[in-house]
């Protein structure tokens, strides 16, 4: 895999990445020691209290992070490449319109949402014509519709286009 | 004996063609429900119920409960294909059953899983037929720290196992234990780590962690190598099927091994998730592969398969006899059986017998039929492999985004699951070990209110966890798999010494 | 081939019974979709099994041509479900059953909802509680038992209950202040797990509700003591060889003076119409008067008081009052209620 990714130059070293998830996890450990000492965080004479092992799963948490981050500040081989440029613009070609289909699915629904989806990323990724793209994004949400909504009376999200039908 | 004879009428009841007819039917619905994460047993059942009115109770129950062994099956499908567990039963299958797809031998895996849930399941019906009251009696025996003592086993069994650097395993697990306290602590009624947001009441749900963490991070990690599935050029025929038959005798000490593990796990009721974890874990500690664990084992798919089947279905005897379900669709049958007007609890075993016995029967029955139906959608399923890669990742995103969805019927938890990939995704490359904080997220919880709750019963006294022979021989056997590692490089060193 | 046959079959059978069946109109106002039955409770609890038993008898019985499923939302103590039905304003095709939790968990927890927030719609019955202890403890009677309890001293006798600072805990609490005990109190998650675990002797007693319990009585296994209300049980029909539901006596005639009855009611999203609310209280009717829905209020040994629109809100004001002034009383109110 390393020979592969050296002709792809680097996006983000590896170290500054391990840096900066340390510091997120640090974070994250340190919210959860703030909120545990607020509830209690002692052993009682009956047992722990809510906040007892939050408390202690929160230090742990930032210890561990702490030691993350020195070893990785130290690390002289973390200079290799976390991820090329290629490969995270490949990443971001997928990553950010599934984020757009999530916005998407609270504005028009899940169904019309999903169908879009699909067919955008056949015909844009996959280089699909239109008229093969468009009949496998309805007919896997006709399948999908069918699946939860008429047979098993799951209620997905559903917006203006489905009210339109009268299945809202 | 008494229970072969009641197990013969029981077959006499069963085999009817109309209750084989149904029989299939809820293997088939159940494998579905099983495939996709956005659908459960409580969907099964739901729309089934209806139509069970006008059958007699116990072919009513044939079928659902068949929809329950259809969903053990069919966890292990999308596992072992994209590393997206369709139930959290299944999550320890994707730890071999994904990397053995990535080799091109998915129809192996999806055989071996099969094939071990069938055996597991079996296993755990024998011992249902004969040892039911005697084992009836043993689930009684746990309180609050035998619990604890269960969960702390089953996290001592895998705990250890993950390569990779020990402080970031430790980071990972303890994140995982983090988010498993969020919400409202049951001991106390006190709202954790919520800070006024009304999304966080519920918690993080495992089912969303899972999705997230190793579906999507799955899918953005394949993607930097390109626009395609590893594997896709797998052999889909009836030779992998026989292959892998022919190499699974070689695994009949794991099989056992995590048969007892999934029926005293079903049977306490621990559940089937947890089992599967263990299982793994003991497999891959005391297997002679064990390092090789990880890469694509078919031992690492049958340990985790036969033990959650074998407690899958063990878990329904605590719901006959006792009342209280062993698993989430348990619950729903036991809903089921109120409807019909029958009283789960330990008269049923006495004033129904036709039913009981029928149920019983059909658990033979209905996962022959499950095997049969399974192993012909083999090439089926390993076919979708073949779908090339911009059709198939869409769809998965959007089936990924619905089982999201469903937990709770809420957007929040489809945009955390896309936080959860991303996590997954920086997790997997940084050497964050992903299973240490899947196993806190679904053990956390359950472990500390148990533990809290018997210190509750102790007044503050942690010798309860000693105070009887079961407690204190479970909490020894999880204190001696701690340390196992430690001791057996002890002993190798002691010998290359002398 | 098979699979394709009995999928067919499956599609088959779905299909006729998810025909609409002819039934007569309900007056305005029908509902257009599917309706979400929330239930703010696990799956296997009281609520969720009566959940799960109306929308059986309303399938069964062809009372709605909509069809109708049963949602679990029971994340926060219930506060999950609530909050969804408090946000779902003007949505008919949602309604809600209660359990205490309707008034307990905004008093414990500080989460802001309340029952004004809803449309209440009908209430279906009230659950009783009752003391039960294994059966082969010496103590036949509540006065004996308290007496054991009092003996031995603070703490020592472990109560087991569903939750906490919820019903089980109140009565509890309740139970220590009428008598001069105190008991350790055990919160589990849910009815049937309380149950099983006193059958295992890790706890000394419960109050859990006849329905949670019958089973392991019938078995041989519990004995009740005394119920929490101020009068017996009606059903007179023998449950077990000696006994019915009547010759339960009240904790009031063993010197305890204690009502508690638990809400199952319905409620609706507020901003709904009249007719909206009138169809769920003539389709709710309808559910009451089926033998299925009797059997049930025998079974679990239900007081079938059901009241509707005024007296409803008449009898929530009450409890709520009622809940707020217990729990004070018990220090489980969240800081700043």
């Amino acid at each position: 895999m390393e020979e592969h990714h050296r002709h792809d130059r680097a996006a983000v070293s590896n170290r500054t990445m391990e840096l900066v998830v340390a510091a997120i996890v640090f974070a994250f450990g340190a919210v959860v020691v703030y909120d545990s000492a607020r509830l209690g965080a002692e052993w009682a004479d009956d047992g722990p209290q809510a906040g007892y092992f939050p408390f202690y799963i929160g230090l742990l948490t930032c210890l561990a992070a702490v030691i993350v981050f020195a070893k990785a500040a130290f690390d002289a081989r973390g200079r290799k490449a976390f991820v090329g440029v290629g490969q995270l613009a490949m990443v971001l070609k997928l990553f950010v319109p599934t984020v757009v289909f999530v916005a998407l699915i609270q504005v028009v629904g899940l169904y019309f949402a999903s169908t879009l989806f699909i067919a955008f990323f056949m015909i844009w990724l996959g280089k699909y014509a239109w008229i093969k793209a468009v009949p496998v994004a309805v007919a896997v949400n006709l399948s999908l519709f069918l699946l939860f909504e008429v047979w098993f009376k799951v209620p997905l999200p559903k917006g203006p286009i489905e009210a339109a039908f009268g299945l809202h | 004996m008494e229970e072969i004879n009641s197990l013969l009428h029981g077959f006499a009841v069963a085999l009817t063609p109309f209750n084989l007819m149904l029989m299939l039917v809820g293997v088939v619905l159940g494998v579905l429900i099983g495939v996709l994460p956005g659908l459960g047993g409580a969907n099964g059942v739901a729309i089934l119920l209806p139509l069970t009115f006008t059958m007699p109770p116990t072919s009513a129950i044939i079928m659902l409960s068949c929809i329950y062994w259809g969903a053990l099956f069919g966890g292990a499908i999308t596992s072992i294909l994209f590393n997206i567990p369709g139930e959290p039963w299944s999550v320890a299958t994707t730890f071999d059953g994904y990397p053995l797809a990535q080799k091109g031998r998915a129809g192996h895996a999806l055989t071996a899983a099969f094939t071990s849930s069938f055996i597991g399941a079996l296993i755990a019906v024998v011992v249902i037929t004969f040892l039911s009251p005697v084992v009836a009696r043993f689930a009684l025996k746990f309180g609050p720290p035998e619990y604890f003592a269960v969960y702390f086993l089953t996290f001592a069994a895998f705990v250890g196992m993950s390569k990779g650097q020990a402080w970031k395993t430790i980071a990972s697990m303890m994140i995982g234990f983090a988010l498993a306290a969020v919400g409202l602590d049951s001991v106390t009624g006190q709202l954790r780590l919520t800070f006024g947001f009304t999304e966080l009441l519920q918690g993080f749900d495992f089912l969303i962690a899972v999705i997230g963490l190793f579906g999507i991070g799955e899918i953005l990690l394949t993607l930097e190598e390109g626009l395609a599935f590893k594997g896709a050029n797998a052999r889909l025929n009836v030779k992998a099927v026989m292959e892998t038959w022919r190499e699974l005798p070689r695994y009949w000490l794991t099989s056992l091994r995590s048969s007892a593990v999934g029926c005293f796990m079903g049977i306490v009721p621990g559940g089937a998730t947890p089992a599967s974890f263990m299982a793994y874990g003991v497999a891959k500690r005391f297997s002679k592969d064990g390092e090789r664990f990880g890469t694509g084992q078919v031992e690492g798919v049958v340990a985790p398969e036969t033990a959650a089947h074998a407690a899958g279905t063990s878990a329904l005897l605590p719901m006959l006899t006792l009342g209280v379900p062993g698993s989430p669709t348990a619950a729903v049958l036991l809903g089921g059986l109120l409807i019909w007007g029958l009283q789960p609890g330990p008269m049923l075993f006495v004033e129904q017998k036709d039913f009981v016995w029928g149920l019983i029967a059909s658990m033979y029955l209905g996962n022959i039929a499950g095997l049969v139906v399974v192993l012909t959608t083999v090439p089926l399923f390993a076919a979708i492999l073949r779908i090339p890669f911009s059709i198939i990742a869409p769809v998965i995103l959007v089936v990924c985004a619905i089982g999201a969805y469903t937990v709770h019927t809420s957007m929040f938890d489809v945009w955390l699951m896309l936080v959860f990939g991303v996590v997954g995704y920086v997790f997997k490359k940084l050497d964050y070990p992903l299973a240490p904080l899947v196993l806190a997220l679904v053990l956390g919880d359950r472990a500390e209110s148990s533990f809290r709750q018997a210190l509750l019963g102790s007044q503050g006294d942690l010798a309860i966890f000693f105070s009887n022979a079961l407690v204190g021989g479970i909490m020894t056997l999880g204190i001696l798999l701690l340390v196992w590692p430690l001791v057996s490089a002890g002993l190798t060193r002691l010998r290359k010494a002398a | 081939m098979r699979i394709r046959q009995s999928i067919a079959c499956a599609i088959a059978a779905l299909a006729a019974a998810l025909a609409p069946a002819a039934h007569a109109q309900l007056g305005g106002w029908e509902p257009t979709k599917t309706v979400e039955f929330i239930v703010p409770a696990g799956t296997g609890g009281g609520a969720d099994q009566m959940a799960r038993l109306i929308d059986a008898i309303i399938k069964k019985n062809n009372l709605m041509k909509q069809p109708m499923v049963v949602v679990n939302k029971g994340g926060g103590a219930g506060a999950e479900g609530f909050l969804d039905i408090k946000n779902a304003k003007g949505d008919p095709h949602k309604i809600i059953i209660t359990l205490s939790n309707l008034f307990t968990t905004p008093l414990a927890t500080g989460v802001p909802f309340n029952w004004k927030d809803l449309t209440p719609v009908a209430m279906l019955a009230l659950d009783q509680f009752i003391l039960w202890v294994p059966a082969d403890t010496p103590y036949k009677t509540a006065k004996e038992y308290i007496d054991a309890v009092k003996a031995a001293g603070p703490g020592k006798f472990k109560m087991g209950g569903t939750g906490s600072k919820q019903e089980d805990e109140i009565i509890t609490v309740a139970l220590e202040k009428q008598t001069g005990t105190k008991f350790t109190y055990i919160p589990y998650k849910g009815g049937g797990e309380v149950a099983t675990q006193l059958v295992g002797k890790h706890v000394d007693s419960t109050v859990n509700n006849p329905i949670e319990a019958v089973s392991q009585w019938r078995a041989g296994q519990l004995r009740p003591l005394c119920v929490f209300d101020d009068q017996r049980l009606v059903y007179r029909g023998k449950v077990t060889e000696t006994m019915a539901w009547s010759d339960i006596p009240t904790c009031k005639e063993a010197g305890v003076d204690i009502d508690y009855l638990m809400l199952r009611g319905i409620f609706m999203a507020p901003g709904v119409t009249e007719a909206q609310r009138n169809y769920y209280v003539a389709l709710l009717k309808k559910v009451r008067e089926t033998p299925e829905w009797k059997d049930f209020m025998e079974k679990g040994a239900f007081n079938q008081t059901a009241l509707i629109g005024d007296d409803y809100r008449a009898w929530l004001q009450k409890e709520e009052q009622r809940h707020y002034q217990l729990m004070k009383e018990a220090g489980f109110l969240a800081p700043g209620k």
